[in-house]
């Protein structure tokens, strides 16, 4: 029993040892250096989280309306709306939707792209179609945003270190004073939870940005909660059910390591 | 003294086979999400039906829609091809079966078998043959010819000569509308 | 030594086989009788749970290639297109992904065993050397595995590695570049970089299988090695690796599986880079370049030396030094048991790879604040490279010729059962 317990001891403080030299913890005095993120917690947190599906519709009317101007949602299809685990759209409201959008068409019977006007030829989305982006490439966001790329969304709480609590703070993290003698470069904000505390996006939530069909109040604190529940979602979809067969994995192991401590033991009772 | 040797195998020992089931099922349980990752994934799920708007098709004129990776015609037929379709005798018919997904799999191919209104013809556009594609307007029988053996299909899709062995599938299918039908 | 075989096939359809391929034969005399030494512990469970570990390796590698594109402009979209919509494919690549680290961590576990009970030494110096050919496969393979996913670190790190080898450029001019441009299939990482990369990362685990049968075999030889270092006298000091060992490692295997399923399910990302998320963008450099965490005790040291070439020479000469062991250590004695100031220097070996593996996280400019000072840890990194060559090249010959070691048991099956109350032979 005390070789079993040294042996997971070792392994989970090999685990522990490893993600504390890994997770990079940035010293707050380095100019430039993002500070440690907001405290912020979420319903998604902990082995047994799961998603608020109202926070997940109400951020996802927050992506709509304010983000999706600038940035693309590429890697998440309008049908995953409709799944297990996420938003909870009924296929219906996932098919009003996708159709509410407008994807580039196919070339039509005359081998065309554009119309008369010289605009490109759309179509009304399906679900399998996935959220069209803004901008036709990344030079066309780039002139629009003053030589800045708005990142594509579809994976930014795991590609920011911090995670959900990074990317908060992030967005609401503008309106604080740079300490005495930091640089804030033309055309950008002050912002110490990004890179190089120098930030192209502006300030991208106010209170009442959104009117929440739910009724709940529209303040910064909570539309940034719920954009960034919704752009968790959209970039771990799989989550819950990652944690509902978790759970189920870590029953049957405890099971079997039971037993299988006590056939050892048996099997080892006469060796000795 | 002797090394121990391996207890005796004939000694039923409930908790080693208790262990050793457990530790099947957690084998077997391990293994299905290595085949099922093999089954079609959601994107692939996601196209598979789709909606087809019939408003731009022509009296006597036919569309190719791609669903789930095959051809699909539909037809809009003309009122001839309609009473071609209904004359044929269900003996003349080499296959004398529907081939018909909206209906039970005993169904015999009478024309209205074929389509659930008469104007429109939904087949998937595979010879029941070797897979080539057939060719439409062409052939003895007023519908389909395919250019691979020589099969030959009427105005309801059904072979009438040549090596085919069944008439053209018709796929599930069903009408949201008036001028829309949903495949799959 | 295993002695002559004792199988009998017991059925007919047995018999008729052993006379043409004897396989059973064979399973029986390596892993149902071999008589194994009878006191060893927890430390030496990690051999078979390694195995476990290629095994998942190769599995989920073999179903995650039915779905991964190893182009340079959807490789990162076939990932997540896995995440996302093939079936169970986010548990598929979590299970790669950390099953790769699990397998890193039980190397580690697994060479440090060896080097605490002198596993390496005389007649195994074979044995050794394969396990030291093994480690540098898992090496590359895990290199060209992590430039797979082509995030913003499997590009960076690829091509930070890649360039070690124009430091050659130092000793003949050209010849560095050149093998740069042979690797890279082009002047720097790219797609014709991705796709010799995943080649070679289907095909080594299968090289890797085939070292470890020969591993096994070299093992099998003169038999385990045990705790106390002395060799197996007679059939009292060993017990049949049927049933005795099969289930302790399965025991001790189900332990390790909790950890791998703890990471799996609940922190699948805990080991991982958030940079990697970032599709790979040879224009843009992310602000620090790490490799995974199991290569971190060598990139410490490769940049504990200033000069590129010497840099690159002490890093290789790190992991050679390896090869070297059976020959260094000159002491009698196996085990560390009863060596005391062996294993005080093995522990301090072990907290300096740990601290190495921290360095080589931090950025190579930083520093610790201590009250009166600021250490950079640029020195501190070096003084850990010098111990760890130290201890290889310094110590362990040394230590073999004036360490007053402590006696050593009579037998291994003295000392256990003169352990256990029990004074019965044991049947």
């Amino acid at each position: 029993m005390k070789h079993a317990l040294r042996f997971v001891l070792t392994l989970a403080a090999t685990v522990a040892v490893t993600g504390a030299v890994t997770g990079v913890a940035q010293a707050a005095e380095a100019v430039g250096e993002p500070i440690a993120p907001k405290h912020v917690e979420f319903s998604f947190e902990g082995p047994f989280g799961t998603f608020d599906r109202a926070a997940l519709q109400r951020g996802f009317q927050v992506y709509k309306e304010v983000c999706s101007a600038c940035h693309s949602l590429d890697r998440v299809a309008f049908h995953s709306l409709s799944d297990e685990g996420g938003p909870g759209f009924t296929e219906a409201q996932v098919k009003a939707i996708a159709a509410s959008y407008r994807i580039n068409a196919e070339p039509n019977d005359q081998g065309e792209i554009f119309d008369a006007n010289g605009e490109r030829l759309k179509r009304p989305g399906i679900p399998a179609d996935h959220f069209p982006a803004p901008f036709a490439n990344e030079k066309a966001a780039r002139v629009a945003n003053g030589g800045a790329l708005p990142p594509d969304l579809s994976l930014i709480t795991k590609a920011l270190e911090g995670g959900p609590a990074r990317v908060y703070s992030i967005i609401t993290g503008f309106g604080e004073k740079p300490p005495a003698g930091f640089h804030v470069l033309d055309g950008k904000y002050y912002n110490p939870y990004f890179a190089s505390w120098n930030i192209s996006m502006p300030p991208p939530l106010v209170d009442g940005s959104v009117t929440y069909s739910d009724g709940t109040q529209a303040t910064v604190d909570q539309e940034a909660h719920d954009v960034v529940t919704f752009l968790e979602w959209a970039a771990e979809p799989k989550m819950e059910e990652r944690k509902r067969v978790g759970f189920g994995v870590m029953a049957f192991l405890l099971l079997l390591s039971g037993l299988l401590y006590l056939s050892y033991r048996k099997v080892w009772k006469d060796a000795h | 003294m002797t090394s121990t040797t391996a207890p005796d195998a004939t000694r039923r020992d409930f908790l080693h086979i208790a262990t050793g089931a457990v530790g099947a099922v957690g084998v077997a349980a391990a293994a299905w999400p290595f085949i099922n990752q093999m089954n079609p994934s959601a994107s692939v799920l996601a196209l598979s039906s789709t909606e087809v708007d019939l408003t731009p098709v022509q009296e006597g004129q036919q569309i190719v829609v791609m669903w789930r990776s095959k051809p699909v015609f539909i037809r809009r037929r003309t009122a001839a091809e309609i009473a071609a379709a209904k004359a044929v005798k269900l003996s003349d018919l080499p296959d004398p079966l529907a081939r018909n997904a909206n209906l039970a799999a005993d169904a015999p191919a009478t024309d209205a078998n074929r389509e659930i209104k008469p104007e429109w013809l939904v087949l998937v556009g595979i010879c029941t043959h070797l897979g080539c594609i057939p060719l439409d307007n062409q052939g003895d029988f007023g519908g389909y010819l395919c250019p691979c053996h020589g099969s030959e299909y009427d105005t309801a899709g059904r072979i009438r000569r040549g090596p085919a062995p069944e008439n053209l599938y018709i796929p599930p299918y069903n009408f949201l509308n008036d001028t829309k039908i949903k495949i799959g | 030594m295993s002695g002559p075989s004792t199988y009998t096939p017991q059925t007919g359809f047995a018999r008729w086989l052993d006379t043409r391929l004897p396989i059973m034969r064979f399973v029986h005399d390596t892993a149902t009788t071999f008589p194994t030494p009878r006191n060893l512990n927890v430390w030496y469970t990690f051999g078979g749970i390694l195995m476990f570990c290629l095994a998942v390796q190769i599995l989920s590698g073999i179903v995650l290639a039915m779905h991964y594109v190893p182009n340079a402009d959807l490789a990162f979209t076939s990932v997540d297109n896995i995440m996302r919509d093939v079936n169970y494919g986010w548990m598929l690549r979590y299970m790669h992904a950390n099953g790769a680290s699990m397998f890193f961590l039980a190397v580690y576990i697994h060479m440090f065993r060896g080097l605490y009970y002198g596993s390496y030494k005389a007649p195994r110096e074979v044995l050794w050397i394969l396990g030291v050919i093994i480690y540098l496969l898992m090496m590359a393979t895990a290199f060209f595995g992590y430039v797979l996913p082509w995030g913003q670190m499997s590009f960076w790190g690829a091509t930070v590695i890649t360039n070690l080898f124009t430091s050659l450029d130092q000793i003949i001019p050209g010849v560095g570049t050149g093998i740069a441009h042979w690797l890279w299939g082009g002047f720097a990482v790219g797609d014709p970089t991705l796709n010799r990369f995943f080649s070679l990362h289907y095909l080594l685990p299968f090289v890797i299988a085939g070292v470890v049968g020969l591993h096994i075999w070299a093992l099998h030889v003169p038999g385990n090695n045990n705790p106390l270092g002395i060799d197996v006298k007679g059939p009292q000091d060993t017990v049949s690796f049927h049933p005795y060992y099969t289930v302790k490692d399965a025991f001790y295997l189900s332990l390790f599986v909790i950890v791998f399923a703890v990471l799996v399910f609940y922190a699948p990302d805990f080991v991982g880079n958030p940079d990697n998320y970032t599709p790979a963008n040879p224009l843009v450099t992310p602000p620090h370049i790490v490799p995974e965490w199991y290569l971190l005790p060598f990139y410490a040291m490769l940049r504990a030396i200033p000069q590129k070439l010497l840099g690159v020479l002490v890093l290789f000469g790190a992991i050679l030094t390896l090869a070297f062991i059976p020959w260094l250590d000159t002491s009698k004695v196996r085990s560390s048991r009863f060596r005391p100031l062996m294993k005080q220097a093995f522990w301090v070996l072990v907290l300096d790879a740990i601290l190495l593996g921290y360095l080589g996280s931090k950025e190579p400019q930083a520093v610790w604040h201590l009250g009166v000072a600021d250490v950079p840890l640029l020195w501190v990194a070096r003084i850990a490279t010098l111990y760890y060559f130290a201890f290889f090249w310094v110590i362990m010959p040394v230590l073999g010729w004036i360490e007053k070691t402590k006696p050593l048991p009579d037998s291994i099956a003295k000392s256990v059962l003169g352990k256990s109350s029990a004074t019965a032979p044991a049947e």
